[in-house]
C-alpha cells in the first residue's frame, strides 16, 4: 500500500478532505451536508493518512486522543442542549441570533450540536480505524 | 382514633429501622453494653403496642394507613387487632429479651453491631407483617422476612454451612413468598378487595368463588413454606447454623409463625371448607410426627429444638386445619405458650453452649450447680413444653386434647397424633431443660459457668411468664388469647381454660401423654439409637432432594445457556437473520399482508446500469474465492445503490451512504488483515446451501415489506409540518438536517452517545485481541509530544 506517491499525496489529500468536511458541516444546514456526513468524511481522511503514512504521525497530528475528541463532541452536544435551560426554555430549544458584525450570518444552538455530532462521529471511527491499522505494525 | 393514634402505630413500626441504623454505631461505642440501650427500642415498641389495649381488647380493631399506589388502589395500610395485637407483643416482648441475649451472646464478636442492626430490621420486617392490612403491603413485609432472615441465618458468611443454609431458607422462603404473591393478587382480582379487614367483612366471597382451590392452594404454599410444614421444612434446622440469639427469636415468636399467623388471619375467609379441613390436618399431622421423631435423633440440643419447633409447627396447623371452635381456640393458646417456652429453650441451650463450651446432649451432665440460674429458666421451659401444671403450656395441652377428643375416625386421628406428637415433645423438652443438668459433672466441664446477666434474665423471664400467665389463666386470656382466638375466629371466643381438676378425656390424654413422655426421656439413647438408624436407612431426604434440585437447576441453566449462547458468531448471524426472515414473511403471510407486485417499470438506460452494476457486485461477493475480492465487491453494491438515491432525488443518503460505504471497507478489509485467516474462503456447499436460503428469505421478507409499506396510503402530514416549518421556525433549509439537529435533537443525542458507547466497545475488543498476544499496545503508552 505504500507506495511513494501514495505517501506524498496522502497528507494534501488529507489536509483537503479535512476541510471539505467541515465546509460540509457548516453548510448542511442549507444545503446537503451537516455533522455526521462530514464526520464520516474527516474520519476517512484521517484513515486515509494512517494508511499511508502509519499510526503514530496520525495520533500525533490529531494531539488527543480520537475518543476524548468523541467525548468533547458529545460535551458539545448536551451544552448546546442545556443553553436553552439557563434562559428559561425547555431542553434542546433551538436558539439563534443574527449579529450585525458577521454579515447575515447566524449562530444558533442547531448548528453547536452538529459541531457536537461531526467531534462524536470523527473521534469513535477514527479511533476503531486507526485501533485496526495498528494491528498491521 | 385520632392522628395521635396512627402516628403511634407508624412510630412504632419505623423503630425497629431507627435501631438498626444506630445499633454499629452504638456498639463501636458502647461494645456489648450498647444492647442494653438498643433494648429499649423494642420495649418502646412494646408500650406502644399495649397503649392500644383500650380499643383493641374490645374488639375495636385500630386502622390507620395511607394511600401508596391510588392507580392500583394499593394502601400502605395496617390493622390492630386482637390476633396482631398479641403477635405484636410477642414480637416486641420478646425481642427486646433477645437482643439482651445477643448482646451478651455476642459479646466480643468483631460484628456484633451489625448483627444487632440485622436482628431489628427482621424485627421490622416481621412486625409490619403481623400489622398489615392492605394485602401487598403484606407481601413486602413477607418478603423482607426471608430477606433479612437470609441476612441473619448467614451471618457467620465464611462457612461453607452457613451460607447453604442462608441460601436455602431464601429459596424455600422466598418461593413461597411468590407463590403467596400470586394467591393475593388472584385474591384481590376475584373479590375486588384489596385489604383484610375488607375480606373478613365480605363473608364467603371467595370460599364461593371459582377460583377458590388455587387460591388456597397458593396462600398454602406461602404458608407451608414459611412455617416448615413437610417437605419444606428443611430450611429450618439448616437454619441452626446462625447464631443462637437468631434461632430462639426466629424460631420461637417470629418467622416460622408467619405462616401460622396468615392461615389464622385467613380462617375466617378461606376456612370451613372441606379442602381446608382436608390439607391442613394431613400436613400438619405429618410435619408434627416427623418433627417430634426427628428431633429424637438429634444430639446437638439446638436441633432437637429446631425439629420439635418443626413438630410444634405442625400442631398448630393442624389444628387450624381441624375446624372447630375449641381447636382454634388450643391454637392459639400452644401458640403463645410455644413462643415463650421455646424462645426460652433456645437461650437456654445457647448459654449452656457459652458456659460449658458443647451442645452435646450426651456430655452435658450436673451442671444444675455451676449455672442454677439457666437451670431453673430451662426447666420452667421444659415443664411449660411438656405441658405439666401449672404452666400455661398444660392449658395448651388441656385445650388441644378438649378439641380433638373425639370417636369417629378424622377425631381419633387426630388425637393420635397430637398424643404422640406431644409425648415425643415431651422427652425432648426434658432433655434440654433437664437432663444437662442432672447427674454427676465429669471433668470436661470443670470451667463451666454461669453467664453474664443477659445470659440468663431473657430465659428466666419467659419461664416466670408462663408460670405466671399458668397461674393467673384468666388474665392471660383476656389479654392474649381471646382476643387472639376472636379474631381467628371471626366471632367472640371466651376461653377457659385453667388448671384445676376435673376428670375427663384431655385429662387421661394428658396423663397418657406424661406417661409415654417419661417414658421416652428414660429411654432416650435407646430412642435415639433407633432412630438414628432407621432414618440413615431411609438415606434420602428432601434436605439432598433440595441439593439435586439446585443442582439440576444449574446444569439446566448451564445446558440452556451453552445452547443459546454458542460464542460463534455465524451461528448469532443465522439466528437473527432466521428470526428476521420469519418475523416478516411469516406476518405478511398469516395477516395476508403480502404486497401486490407492481408492473414493470420503464427505465432509462443509465438506470439500467446502475441496476447492473449493483446485480454484478452482488454475484461477485457470492462467487468471490478471495474474502478482499468479496468484501470490495460489497463495496461495490452498496455504490450501485448511492447511485440510486442520487437518481431519486435524495443527496443526503446519497452522500452518507457513499461515505459509510468506504469506510466499511476500510474498516472491514483492516480486520480481515488483523484475524489473519486463509486468505481464500473453502467452505462446502452444505454450508453455503442453508446461508443463501436464509440470506434469500431475510432479503425478500425486506423487499416485500418495504414494497407493501409503500403500497400503503401515504399521510404526508409530517412532509408538510417540516417542509413548511423547518425555513421559518428553524432557518433551515436542508429540512433533512433541520430535522437532525433541531425537531428530532434529543433523538440525534442518543444516537451520539450510541456511536461513542460502540467505538468504546469495539476498542476494548481490539485491545483483548491485542493483549492475548502477549504485545504491548501503543495506543495507551503513547502521550502527546
Amino acid at each position: 500500500m505504500r507506495t511513494v506517491i501514495f505517501r506524498f499525496t496522502a497528507p494534501y489529500l488529507t489536509s483537503l478532505m479535512v476541510l471539505f468536511s467541515i465546509f460540509v458541516l457548516l453548510r448542511g444546514h442549507n444545503e446537503p451536508g451537516g455533522g455526521f456526513i462530514g464526520g464520516l468524511i474527516a474520519a476517512s481522511a484521517f484513515a486515509i493518512y494512517g494508511i499511508a503514512c502509519g499510526v503514530a504521525p496520525v495520533r500525533r497530528a490529531l494531539y488527543f486522543h480520537p475518543m476524548a475528541i468523541a467525548a468533547t463532541g458529545l460535551l458539545v452536544s448536551v451544552s448546546a442542549g442545556c443553553i436553552s435551560i439557563l434562559l428559561g426554555r425547555r431542553f434542546l430549544t433551538g436558539l439563534w441570533t443574527f449579529p450585525d458584525v458577521l454579515g447575515g450570518i447566524g449562530l444558533s444552538t442547531p448548528v453547536m450540536f452538529d459541531i457536537g455530532v461531526y467531534l462524536v462521529v470523527v473521534g469513535a471511527i477514527t479511533s476503531i480505524a486507526l485501533a485496526l491499522e495498528e494491528g498491521d505494525d | 382514633m385520632g392522628d395521635g393514634a396512627h402516628q403511634a402505630g407508624f412510630i412504632a413500626l419505623a423503630l425497629p429501622f431507627v435501631a438498626a441504623l444506630l445499633a454499629p454505631a452504638l456498639t463501636r461505642l458502647l461494645r456489648h453494653h450498647a444492647a442494653w440501650i438498643l433494648a429499649l427500642f423494642p420495649a418502646a415498641i412494646f408500650a406502644i403496642v399495649a397503649g392500644f389495649a383500650d380499643p383493641v381488647l374490645f374488639a375495636q380493631p385500630v386502622l390507620f394507613g395511607f394511600d401508596w399506589i391510588p392507580d392500583l388502589s394499593i394502601r400502605f395500610a395496617f390493622r390492630l387487632d386482637g390476633l396482631s395485637f398479641a403477635f405484636a407483643l410477642l414480637i416486641s416482648g420478646i425481642g427486646t429479651l433477645i437482643v439482651l441475649y445477643a448482646g451478651a451472646y455476642m459479646a466480643g464478636h468483631p460484628h456484633q453491631g451489625r448483627f444487632l442492626s440485622f436482628i431489628f430490621l427482621f424485627m421490622g420486617a416481621m412486625l409490619g407483617l403481623v400489622l398489615a392490612d392492605d394485602l401487598i403491603t403484606l407481601f413486602v413485609y413477607w418478603e423482607l422476612t426471608s430477606i433479612t432472615s437470609f441476612l441473619l441465618i448467614g451471618f457467620d458468611h465464611e462457612r461453607e454451612a452457613a451460607r447453604r443454609g442462608a441460601i436455602q431458607a431464601l429459596v424455600i422462603t422466598g418461593g413461597g413468598g411468590l407463590l403467596l404473591l400470586a394467591g393475593l393478587i388472584l385474591i384481590r382480582e376475584t373479590s375486588g378487595l384489596g385489604s383484610l379487614s375488607a375480606l373478613l367483612g365480605a363473608g364467603d366471597v371467595l370460599r364461593d368463588s371459582d377460583l377458590y382451590m388455587p387460591i388456597l392452594l397458593l396462600v398454602l404454599g406461602g404458608a407451608f413454606t414459611k412455617s416448615a410444614q413437610v417437605p419444606f421444612h428443611v430450611w429450618l434446622p439448616n437454619a441452626m447454623e446462625a447464631p443462637t440469639p437468631v434461632s430462639a427469636y426466629l424460631h420461637s415468636a417470629t418467622m416460622v409463625k408467619a405462616g401460622v399467623y396468615l392461615l389464622l388471619r385467613l380462617n375466617p375467609v378461606l376456612g370451613h371448607t372441606a379442602l381446608w379441613e382436608t390439607i391442613l390436618p394431613a400436613f400438619g399431622g405429618v410435619t408434627l410426627i416427623t418433627g417430634a421423631l426427628l428431633a429424637l435423633k438429634q444430639r446437638d440440643l439446638k436441633l432437637v429444638l429446631a425439629y420439635t419447633t418443626m413438630a410444634s409447627l405442625g400442631l398448630l396447623v393442624m389444628l387450624i386445619g381441624a375446624g372447630s371452635h375449641a381447636a382454634i381456640e388450643g391454637a392459639v393458646l400452644y401458640l403463645i405458650a410455644h413462643s415463650m417456652f421455646k424462645g426460652g429453650l433456645f437461650m437456654v441451650a445457647g448459654s449452656l453452649d457459652h458456659g460449658a463450651g458443647t451442645r452435646d446432649i450426651a456430655s452435658l451432665r450436673g451442671l444444675a450447680g455451676a449455672m442454677p440460674v439457666t437451670f431453673a429458666a430451662g426447666l420452667l421451659g421444659a415443664l411449660s413444653m411438656g405441658g405439666l401444671p401449672p404452666l400455661y403450656g398444660f392449658l395448651a395441652k388441656e385445650e388441644i386434647y378438649a378439641a380433638t377428643a373425639g370417636l369417629d375416625v378424622r377425631a381419633l386421628l387426630l388425637t393420635a397424633a397430637a398424643v404422640a406428637g406431644n409425648a415425643l415433645m415431651f422427652s425432648a423438652a426434658f432433655l434440654v431443660g433437664l437432663k444437662p443438668f442432672l447427674g454427676r459433672r465429669h471433668d470436661g466441664l470443670a470451667h463451666a459457668h454461669e453467664g453474664a446477666p443477659g445470659l440468663w434474665i431473657g430465659p428466666l423471664l419467659l419461664g416466670l411468664a408462663a408460670l405466671f400467665a399458668g397461674l393467673k389463666p384468666t388474665l392471660a386470656h383476656f389479654a392474649f388469647a381471646n382476643p387472639m382466638a376472636s379474631a381467628a375466629l371471626g366471632s367472640p371466643a371466651e376461653i377457659h381454660a385453667a388448671v384445676e381438676f376435673h376428670w375427663g378425656a384431655p385429662l387421661a390424654l394428658s396423663l397418657l401423654t406424661v406417661a409415654i413422655g417419661v417414658a421416652l426421656y428414660l429411654g432416650a439413647r435407646r430412642v435415639h439409637d433407633v432412630l438414628h438408624g432407621g432414618f440413615t436407612a431411609i438415606g434420602w431426604g428432601p434436605d439432598r432432594g433440595f441439593d439435586q434440585a439446585m443442582r439440576g437447576l444449574l446444569r439446566g441453566a448451564f445446558l440452556l445457556t451453552h445452547r443459546l449462547q454458542s460464542g460463534r458468531l455465524d451461528y448469532y448471524m443465522t439466528t437473527t437473520f432466521a428470526v428476521i426472515a420469519v418475523a416478516l414473511l411469516g406476518s405478511m403471510a398469516a395477516g395476508g399482508g403480502l404486497p401486490v407486485l407492481p408492473a414493470f417499470p420503464h427505465l432509462f438506460f443509465y438506470e439500467w446500469t446502475v441496476l447492473a452494476i449493483l446485480v454484478v457486485g452482488v454475484v461477485l461477493v457470492l462467487i468471490a474465492k478471495n474474502r478482499l475480492t468479496a468484501i470490495v465487491s460489497l463495496g461495490i453494491q452498496g455504490f450501485a445503490i448511492a447511485l440510486l438515491f442520487i437518481l431519486l432525488g435524495a443527496p443526503d443518503l446519497s452522500f452518507t451512504q457513499f461515505m459509510v460505504e468506504t469506510l466499511s471497507v476500510v474498516v472491514l478489509a483492516l480486520v480481515m488483515t488483523r484475524l489473519r485467516l486463509q486468505r481464500a474462503d473453502h467452505r462446502p456447499w452444505r454450508e453455503v446451501l442453508p446461508d443463501m436460503a436464509v440470506a434469500l428469505a431475510a432479503g425478500s421478507g425486506f423487499g416485500l415489506f418495504l414494497l407493501k409499506v409503500t403500497q400503503t396510503p401515504f399521510d404526508n402530514a409530517l412532509t408538510a409540518f417540516f417542509g413548511e416549518y423547518s425555513r421559518t421556525i428553524a432557518h433551515g433549509r436542508n429540512v433533512v438536517n433541520v430535522i437532525i439537529v433541531d425537531f428530532r435533537g434529543l433523538d440525534t443525542m442518543g444516537e451520539i452517545a450510541v456511536v461513542m458507547t460502540t467505538g468504546l466497545a469495539i476498542l476494548a475488543l481490539i485491545r483483548i485481541r491485542v493483549g492475548r498476544r502477549g504485545e504491548p499496545h501503543p495506543d495507551m503508552a503513547e502521550a502527546p509530544e
